[in-house]
């Protein structure tokens, strides 16, 4: 069975569909709403065997990269250009097919917003590539 | 009394046999390594057999067998030598035993041996003092097995040829047990519980008013423990926690313990720690803490280092809460402006500052700091609780 990485951004992407402000913006009921939703969406995995793992990733972003022979790693923390993606979290899943990790990123899409109304939240889809080719060629 | 030859293996008593064993064979100058292999395997063939056949002496089963696989492994070393070895063939039993406690002690001081790296520290002494498996240790620490196995092996062979036999760093072993206990209860082990455990064996070993500091504020805090989280995970925070959840009796155990400490009049920041977290223990109502004293032990705490370029941020953060309190929130928030340049990026700062801005009624100030501190939090259930804080003073 196929693994997907269903991605969620802090931002990047295409357009948004619906623009909606920071969560720490909404009524207090819409966040409880929202955040019940995440914790759904895992048990529903599990419940129904295509749960693999869920992660969330904090929002500070540092770019390293080697600094050449006898020097320091290169760093850069930031300010980033807004425009640029910036990973949220994902739930990795094990499922049938494509098809389904499709119709399931769009659960989460639908997650409930302000005023209760789906964000419509653009969601990455990645196929995870496996690390051993399989045991039999196929021919 | 039953004639039952089969008794229920009571895998906790195993346990506490653990560091004994180990004690005494690095004792008697076997290496550590070596050592703790060759336990482990007589723990594995003593869950084998005890359930059949059950030891008069445990102790003495685990150090027999034990010592037998380590002369199995020396034998097929002195092959490739072709020498012998036979002087190891029967344990040496000598006079009265070491204390308990002794052993407990020995075995800390090498598992936090200084050359090793926390996270090392915490594993072995994990396993070799607390006896828990490889497995249970890289559960309780979302690492595959595989990983966990490795760190502990090559901290077993950073000891080898260490001398293991002088007196350790107290501070150390109580940094590495307040490791263990901040690193949480939520997965299948109770690591929380597993450093209660092992802190309260500490004191049997040492006098040291700091243990007993430390062991204290482990039970004051694990008290409230069941209060902190509500049903569906969320975290609930001390002025909103129901009292009535707290355990009592571990409360009791802590303010027992932590006089003891007192009285020995050498505090230090575990005992001053103890002492503001019995403050807050001792409160039938939020309102009711009282904040005037929990001030006097933060002013004390930070006086324990004389030089303000070192004192601990964190114990200058919560001083300027209990300020705030005591003195009011302006004066709390003033306190916390000289850690901006410290603190200023980490969750704890905003969410104080957001804390002291609610005090005082300032509910715009509070969620755009409570929304600071959301970012940069990086713990999901503190995430979502700061979330909250924001919007609902927004509301």
């Amino acid at each position: 069975m196929p693994k997907y990485l269903l991605l969620k951004h802090y931002r990047g992407g295409p357009e948004s569909h619906r623009p909606v402000p920071p969560i720490d913006q909404w009524a207090p009921e819409d966040v409880e709403a929202h955040m019940a939703f995440q914790h759904h969406v895992s048990e529903l995995l599990e419940s129904n065997g295509e749960y693999v793992d869920t992660k969330a990733l904090a929002p500070a972003q540092t770019w390293v990269r080697y600094g050449g022979p006898d020097a320091a790693p290169v760093t850069t923390d930031g300010p980033h250009p807004e425009t640029s993606d910036l990973i949220a979290g994902f739930w990795m899943i094990d499922v049938e097919s494509y098809e389904r990790a499709v119709e399931l990123a769009a659960y989460v899409s639908s997650e409930p917003g302000p005023g209760g109304e789906p964000m419509y939240e653009w969601i990455d889809v990645r196929e995870v590539m496996w690390e051993r080719p399989p045991t039999t060629d196929g021919a | 009394m039953s004639d039952e030859p089969t008794q229920r293996l009571d895998e906790g008593a195993l346990r506490t046999l653990v560091p004994r064993v180990l004690a005494g064979l690095v004792r008697r100058g076997e290496e550590f390594d070596a050592a703790e292999d060759a336990l482990q395997e007589a723990l594995l063939e003593a869950l084998r057999v005890w359930p059949e056949h059950p030891p008069r002496d445990p102790r003495a089963w685990l150090t027999t067998v034990a010592t037998r696989r380590l002369v199995d492994a020396r034998r097929s070393e002195a092959a490739r030598y072709r020498r012998e070895e036979e002087e190891y063939a029967e344990p040496r039993v000598g006079g009265a035993g070491p204390e308990e406690g002794d052993d407990t002690l020995f075995l800390l001081f090498c598992c936090c041996h200084p050359d090793l790296a926390p996270t090392s520290q915490v594993a072995l002494t994990l396993r070799a003092v607390g006896g828990l498996t490889t497995r249970e240790i890289a559960d309780a620490f979302y690492v595959p097995e595989a990983t966990m196995a490795q760190r502990i092996s090559r901290a077993k062979r950073t000891l080898q040829g260490r001398r293991l036999d002088q007196p350790g760093d107290l501070a150390v072993v109580l940094r590495v047990l307040y490791l263990v206990y901040t690193a949480g209860h939520a997965g299948r082990v109770d690591l929380a519980g597993e450093a209660i455990r092992l802190a309260r064996q500490l004191t049997l070993a040492t006098a040291e008013p700091e243990a007993r500091g430390l062991l204290a504020l482990m039970l004051l805090s694990h008290a409230r423990l069941p209060a902190r989280f509500a049903a569906d995970g969320r975290l609930v925070t001390l002025d909103r926690q129901d009292r009535g959840l707290w355990d009592a009796r571990e409360i009791a155990e802590g303010v027992r313990v932590l006089q003891s400490a007192l009285a020995l009049q050498r505090p230090g920041h575990y005992q001053i720690e103890a002492a503001i977290a019995a403050l807050h223990d001792d409160a039938a109502s939020a309102e009711e803490t009282d904040w005037p004293q929990i001030l006097a032990w933060y002013d004390d705490l930070v006086a324990l280092t004389d030089d303000p370029v070192h004192q601990d941020p964190a114990a200058v953060l919560g001083r300027a809460v209990a300020v705030g309190h005591v003195v009011g929130p302006t004066a709390g928030l003033l306190e916390t402006d000289r850690l901006r340049e410290v603190l200023g990026d980490r969750h704890r700062w905003h969410a104080a500052r957001g804390h002291l801005h609610e005090l005082g009624g300032d509910l715009p100030a509070a969620a755009a700091a409570y929304a600071e501190a959301a970012r940069r939090a990086t713990n999901v259930a503190e995430r979502d609780h700061l979330i909250r804080q924001a919007a609902r003073a927004r509301a």
